[in-house]
């Protein structure tokens, strides 16, 4: 074998996505749904009573360092999951055109909403 | 001379219909679209909650919406399609010997749900 | 009750006298201990000669007579009549490979990506010499890799692959089925110079972990797991890059 031929391999940062997709993903699978019945369902329908997910119980949770943590992760977390599954659904559908912009279009959503609540949460608690 | 034209056959990009197995994945991997619209909603509902009471309050009475119900009931489907699909592969992804044995998947994918509803019954709990 | 037949419905390709394959109609004896391959060879000895087909064993183990059969990829050989009867089957050569000549197809790809993953014991560099003795291997060590040791190259696995079918770049599930297979064994230390296939992008990460691979697999190979397997080792490998880069 000719040494002028030997094929480059070019090493993926995949692995940085993935991790990330992973994460969210057990998230999601444990949290997400009772999150979706909690938020989406029993409070709307009304079957909390009135004192229980209002405004004050919120955002004095909301506003303590550990409950920040916990409601960016909750929010922020599964869409670095969710969009990195949208990325690779795109190519699966066979969406060949801008493959880089569609990279950039997904990630960037997921890291977007990550800072926005994470600045809304800072703001909270410095108020 | 040679007579050899191998033929490419193409694929179509509804390929995913053409197979029951191909279209679950395609509802598991699909299970993100809800998915990121439920999240999108909690981050607006965390903006709302910044701006004070009044905002927060419209922000939760927008959720008692019919419409708003009908998507989170269907969202919450997916949400438990990809719970379900999470568990299932997740021994695939586990490489956990004891004692020279392979630890049994059917182990595996019942501690999953194990933690699953205590995970669920603690967060019902602890928000009631 | 004597006499009953069934329909097979071939797609067939003629390369000489034909641009794109067309399907004909077949009737054969049916027989519930037939498979599709006997099918197949009654109808060349019988009805038409000219059909192409590849086999050898007769018993899954040599990996030659795979096609689609209604659509999933199966080994003819280990296909049986009475799992369609009384339907017509409709036959396809293996899917995501180019069409040879009817039931025949290029394999060409997925041999060259069998290679190039290395599929042999690389040994450490101070090998030890014959006259010590064989490579001692517990049943422990020897059960880390023997599933994936199984493969037979029969490609259903590649027909299976969507990723495969959207690009073909992609490394695809035998080839890094085996390479784990080697990855794993104790006696080899050829791990690093294969981890550079696995960590590109057409390496592991081409795969989204649809499993179907699995399932086809006549020989309960699980191809979708070394490829998650593989996975973490990657996201090792890359994490120890970043502070060690070679």
């Amino acid at each position: 074998m000719n040494n002028n031929n030997e094929k480059k391999y070019i090493r993926s940062h995949e692995p940085v996505f993935w991790g990330l997709f992973g994460a969210g993903g057990t998230l999601t699978a444990f949290m997400t749904p009772v999150m979706i019945l909690i938020t989406g369902i029993l409070v709307p329908i009304g079957l909390f009573g009135e004192g229980k997910f209002n405004y004050q119980q919120i955002h004095q949770f909301a506003t303590s360092w550990y409950g920040a943590a916990i409601i960016l992760i909750l929010v922020a977390l599964p869409l670095w999951h969710t969009f990195h599954r949208i990325f690779h659904g795109l190519h699966d559908l066979g969406v060949k055109q801008g493959r880089d912009w569609q990279q950039v279009i997904c990630y960037g959503s997921a890291f977007a909403v990550t800072i926005f609540v994470l600045t809304l949460l800072l703001q909270m608690i410095a108020a | 001379m040679s007579k050899r034209k191998p033929y490419q056959r193409e694929v179509s990009s509804k390929w995913w219909l053409a197979q029951a197995f191909y279209s679950k994945y395609m509802l598991r991997e699909g299970s993100s679209i809800f998915i990121t619209l439920y999240s999108l909603i909690l981050g607006w509902g965390v903006f709302r909650l910044s701006q004070g009471e009044a905002a927060f309050n419209a922000w939760m009475e927008s959720l008692q919406h019919p419409s708003a119900i009908i998507f989170h009931f269907i969202a919450l489907l997916f949400a438990i399609y990809h719970s379900f699909t999470w568990f299932s592969l997740a021994p695939k992804a586990m490489d956990i010997w004891l004692k020279g044995k392979p630890l049994e998947d059917k182990l595996i994918v019942s501690g999953h749900y194990i933690a699953f509803i205590i995970v669920s019954v603690f967060c019902l709990v602890v928000i009631l | 009750m004597a006499n009953k037949t069934i329909k097979i419905e071939i797609l067939r390709y003629r390369p000489e006298q034909e641009d794109k394959p067309s399907p004909q109609l077949f009737e054969v004896p049916y027989s519930p201990d037939l498979t599709i391959l006997e099918a197949l060879q009654y109808i060349k000895d019988h009805l038409d000669s000219t059909i192409s087909f590849r086999w050898s064993c007769r018993m899954a183990i040599c990996g030659s007579c795979g096609l689609m059969v209604d659509g999933v990829p199966k080994l003819g050989c280990k296909t049986f009549l009475r799992d369609y009867f009384p339907n017509k089957i409709k036959l396809e050569a293996l899917a995501n490979f180019p069409i040879e000549r009817d039931l025949v197809v290029v394999m060409d790809d997925f041999i060259n990506k069998l290679e190039e993953i290395k599929p042999y014991i690389i040994p450490e560099d101070n090998t030890k010499c014959l006259s010590d003795g064989p490579h001692q291997q517990t049943p422990e060590k020897l059960a880390k890799y023997k599933q994936y040791s199984m493969c037979i190259n029969c490609g259903l696995c590649y027909a299976a692959c969507p990723q495969y079918a959207l690009d073909t770049k992609f490394t695809g599930p035998a080839a890094l089925a085996l390479l784990a297979r080697y990855n794993r064994d104790s006696r080899d230390a050829g791990s690093k110079q294969r981890m550079k296939i696995v960590n590109q992008e057409e390496g592991v990460w081409g795969c989204t972990f649809v499993g179907y691979c699995s399932v086809v697999c006549p020989k309960g190979v699980d191809p979708a797991a070394a490829i998650q397997l593989l996975k973490v080792e990657s996201s090792k490998d890359y994490l120890i890059g970043m502070f060690k880069p070679d």
